[in-house]
């Protein structure tokens, strides 16, 4: 099966600081990457460049579009990014006050992304982002809510309603369950796990935390000082770690 | 005319500044065109914007009236007359067929307007999409790419909320299929007059500096939903005063025991139809 993304020596510098330095790496369709990595170590540096929203400092990003055509993200107008980032990909912040718009309900919120691709009835728009808000748990009779009104957990189910409604073939997540409390991350981690399945889409997670990346992903990156250290399948990786700092990083687990 | 000015108040060279960015906006319907706007001797959000629209484009030959509200006996349009008539020497009217300019605020005249005529709108916030999108930058990218599902948003959230579009003044327009565009706070009513207007229609932001124009004849559309489509205003009244039945009207109290009338927002259009009716 051929690769979605392509990533080629990609580095994103700031100044004389590395942000990310060399990293390479496929992703296939229906494929859950996680990379993993201590505070500081490039995590979110390397997926917002893969993202297209760090332009890179050197290596390239080739992104196969629905029709089957390779786009070389560097090379790609404005326009084209954003129509790639509205209607084939999904940024989930880690931040839900950084994905959501706050001062327009929990409704407007799901809808908004079908209305920037041009679905023009009301009644519509209604029921699916009704639709969405069931699929992330949410109560469908919040959706003329703010989401200022919503709880943590919410706030973040309501970020991936606001997402997915558009059934994006790739998802980038920066940390989508850091802050929050561990009941609610494992909701979050159980309907991530059931829409990844269900809608089969391709997903580069960051985590600082390996349990998500047991419980999610199939393959896992391990980062440090800006440098893939070991890449793998996400069991291998966890249960028989070879790079040092991997044995460190699986030893530091906490386990009760 | 007071003659220590120049000509309409501002410096030639201030006029050919201002008459370029006015043709580069007619050039592209819409487009807010940013213009170096100059201090006048009246406080933003009074009209400077229209004010130094208006002063580039008098001629001595020009007839002017200015109105706010549709009337013409308001402190801001009596006040804009005089200073016009002052440093100018222009003649004014009241009546819509007599003038060759027209100044407003808030509203677009009754009587259809005619290709000789000018059309001036007076605008506080020229960028439709601001209270959704604070970033400058962002608006500009969003309108160089004619990405406006933004503001469906906003009329999604008015019909989640009212039942209904409850936006009822400066209602979102895209003028030539292209650009979005704030129609100044005029109230919806008025929208209808915009599309394929024999009148050119220029519109002047002093405090944000920025002009645009929808020349004549251009299509302006208002923005809506398939099942929500766009409405105008409707009364269950009459003007109280000259019975009109298809003018915008305004609600007027006249005691303090509840009462009120209904009259006609546009006072030269009520004026004449009542002398009409008496003769």
């Amino acid at each position: 099966m051929s690769a979605l993304l392509q990533v080629r020596g990609l580095s994103r510098h700031y100044g004389r600081r590395i942000g990310c330095e060399d990293v390479s790496f496929e992703l296939h369709p229906g494929e859950l990457l996680c990379i993993v990595g201590e505070s500081g170590s490039g995590k979110s540096t390397l997926l917002n460049t893969v993202a297209a929203q760090l332009a890179p400092s050197a290596g390239s990003v080739r992104y196969r579009q629905r029709d089957g055509e390779w786009l070389e993200l560097g090379q790609l107008s404005e326009a084209d990014r954003r129509r790639l980032a509205r209607e084939e990909w999904g940024f989930v912040t880690q931040n839900p006050r950084d994905g959501l718009r706050l001062n327009v309900s929990a409704g407007a919120n799901v809808a908004e992304r079908l209305m920037a691709l041009g679905v023009r009835h009301y009644g519509q728009l209604r029921s699916i982002a009704r639709g969405w808000l069931e699929r992330v748990e949410i109560d469908p009779a919040r959706i003329d809510d703010a989401p200022t009104g919503f709880s943590g957990g919410m706030q973040q189910r309501l970020q991936i309603a606001r997402t997915l409604v558009t059934q994006p073939r790739l998802v980038f997540m920066d940390e989508p369950t850091a802050g929050l409390d561990v009941s609610v991350q494992a909701r979050i981690l159980d309907l991530l796990r059931r829409l990844v399945n269900e809608l089969g889409l391709a997903a580069v997670m960051v985590t600082h935390d390996l349990a998500v990346a047991r419980l999610l992903a199939a393959r896992t990156m391990v980062m440090q000082h800006g440098r893939v250290v070991e890449t793998g399948l996400t069991d291998q990786i966890l249960d028989d770690p070879q790079h040092p700092y991997t044995q460190l990083l699986v030893s530091s687990v906490l386990t009760t | 005319m007071t003659p220590s000015y120049n000509f309409a108040f501002l410096d030639e060279d201030t006029k050919r500044m201002l008459r370029r960015a006015l043709l580069k906006a007619v050039a592209i319907p819409g487009y807010q065109v940013p213009f170096g706007s100059r201090e006048m001797p009246l406080p933003y959000g009074w009209g400077t914007g229209g004010i130094q629209v208006t002063a580039a484009l008098l001629g001595p030959d020009d007839v002017l009236k200015v109105i706010d509200q549709g009337a013409d006996d308001t402190t801001n349009a009596v006040n804009i007359r005089r200073f016009f008539a002052r440093v100018a020497g222009v003649a004014t009217t009241e009546r819509t067929v007599e003038a060759s300019l027209i100044q407003t605020r808030h509203r677009i005249p009754e009587t259809p307007l005619r290709e000789d005529q000018i059309l001036v709108f007076q605008v506080p916030e020229p960028e439709p999409l601001r209270t959704l999108e604070p970033r400058e930058a962002e608006t500009r990218t969003l309108h160089a790419l004619g990405d406006y599902g933004l503001m469906h948003v906003k009329l999604y959230e008015d019909i989640a909320q009212y039942g209904h579009i409850a936006t009822s003044y400066d209602y979102p327009v895209l003028v030539d299929g292209r650009f979005l565009t704030s129609p100044s706070p005029i109230p919806k009513f008025d929208n209808p007059k915009l599309d394929r207007s024999p009148a050119l229609m220029l519109f002047g932001a002093g405090r944000e500096k920025r002009l645009y124009a929808i020349p004549p004849y251009t299509r302006v559309e208002s923005l809506a939903f398939d099942d929500h489509p766009f409405e105008i205003q409707q009364w269950e009244h009459r003007c109280e005063l000259c019975g009109s039945g298809e003018s915008y009207l305004d609600e007027v109290v006249v005691d303090d025991r509840g009462g009120r009338m209904f009259v006609c927002s546009d006072t030269d259009y009520c004026g004449r139809r009542r002398t009409e009716a008496q003769a």
